[in-house]
């Protein structure tokens, strides 16, 4: 069967494509050296801030990091629902500012 | 103008280190150029066995370090070269025998006898690794197609870079083409792509290399076998000749050819 999957076209990924992407999985967090579970803890810290001023849908976030030679660039793909529905929660600072100016 | 240091390290254990230094030594002294090769893989000593000189140990690194003899007087010229000279690791102490300035003084004084010092690094990337890449000019990572090996030789790059010395560049040891072909084993333009540096070259697999190390006859001595001839031009390369990688063609099965034919 093996070979007749081969012969017709039947392509399932080679060991040599799996071993290629699993490295370059492994090394994006080696090379940053932030672990998944991390970069998971990351992702919601940042759900919860753009949360506060608009409102995503959290399921769709992606958080990545590409690689380009050895350059690592964090990308974040993040949809965006529409504004904020409850008031803006006021940072003590910010909320400070403005109330001295009104 | 002295000698330029190269340091040959990999990370992982069992890729190919020793008999990288032993046989670019070879082809660099049969290419007229004056090479030591210096084992610092200080307590595990393999560099002498490759290179078929064990017998003729007396001195060894840490002896010169520590003065117990003159530098010159550790040096073991070859049997079959006579511009080729080892510096034996010490066999009876470990890495901590020696420090990363003790390792750039020794080179420093190798440096105006010859064009060429070779280091062979030990695995990891403590100690023995620092005291290896210490006083390289250049520092050459060896890999193999394998996941584990490209990985730790990552950390390798990541860590000669973190030290401001040139990018290193890449030997990828014991590429078997027909598994390539097949899909089974990672090419060398993935391994490339993967690592991001520049490659300086390719050993095909090859029972010869087993067979030479056996003898402690380094392949490069034999410009016959196909891995010889590859260390014969990673040396041109070396010295800064132009030498195109080789084509490595696998012996494609009639299935194989079949099955590419159907597939387009």
């Amino acid at each position: 069967m093996g070979f007749l999957n081969r012969m017709f076209g039947q392509r399932e990924p080679t060991s040599r494509q799996i071993a290629k992407e699993r490295l370059q999985l492994v090394l994006v967090h080696d090379r940053i050296k932030i672990s998944p579970g991390m970069l998971d803890q990351m992702k919601d810290e940042l759900i919860t801030v753009i949360s506060r001023y608009v409102e995503i849908d959290a399921d769709g976030v992606e958080v990545t990091f590409i690689q380009s030679k050895r350059q690592s660039r964090l990308t974040a793909d993040i949809p965006v629902v529409g504004p904020v529905r409850r008031p803006l929660p006021k940072a003590k600072t910010a909320q400070a500012g403005a109330g001295g100016d009104g | 103008m002295g000698a330029t240091v190269i340091t040959i390290t990999s990370g992982k254990g069992g890729v190919g280190k020793t008999t990288t230094t032993a046989n670019l030594g070879v082809a660099l002294a049969i290419m007229g150029q004056r090479v030591v090769t210096v084992d610092a893989d200080i307590g595990l000593r393999n560099l002498d066995v490759v290179m078929g000189l064990e017998n003729r140990i007396v001195y060894d690194l840490v002896d010169a370090v520590e003065g117990h003899c003159r530098l010159r007087q550790a040096l073991i010229r070859d049997k079959r070269l006579s511009e080729l000279y080892l510096l034996p690791a010490a066999q009876t102490r470990d890495k901590t025998a020696v420090n990363p300035e003790q390792m750039v003084e020794l080179c420093n004084q190798l440096r105006p006898d010859f064009d060429f010092i070779l280091v062979d690094s030990p695995a990891g990337i403590e100690q023995g690794y620092r005291n290896a890449v210490a006083p390289a000019d250049r520092v050459v990572i060896v890999t193999t197609p394998e996941v584990s090996a490209v990985r730790d030789a990552d950390r390798i790059v990541g860590l000669v870079e973190a030290e401001e010395k040139e990018p290193p560049t890449l030997i990828i040891n014991r590429v078997n083409p027909d598994m390539v072909r097949r899909g089974q084993m990672l090419s060398t333009e993935d391994v490339v792509e993967i690592l991001a540096i520049d490659l300086l070259g390719i050993i095909p697999e090859d029972k010869e290399i087993v067979i030479s190390t056996n003898r402690g006859t380094p392949v490069a001595l034999d410009g016959r076998s196909i891995s010889g001839q590859a260390f014969r031009n990673i040396a041109g390369r070396l010295m800064g000749q132009e030498i195109p990688f080789m084509p490595l063609k696998g012996q494609a099965s009639m299935l194989d050819r079949l099955s590419r034919f159907i597939r387009g």
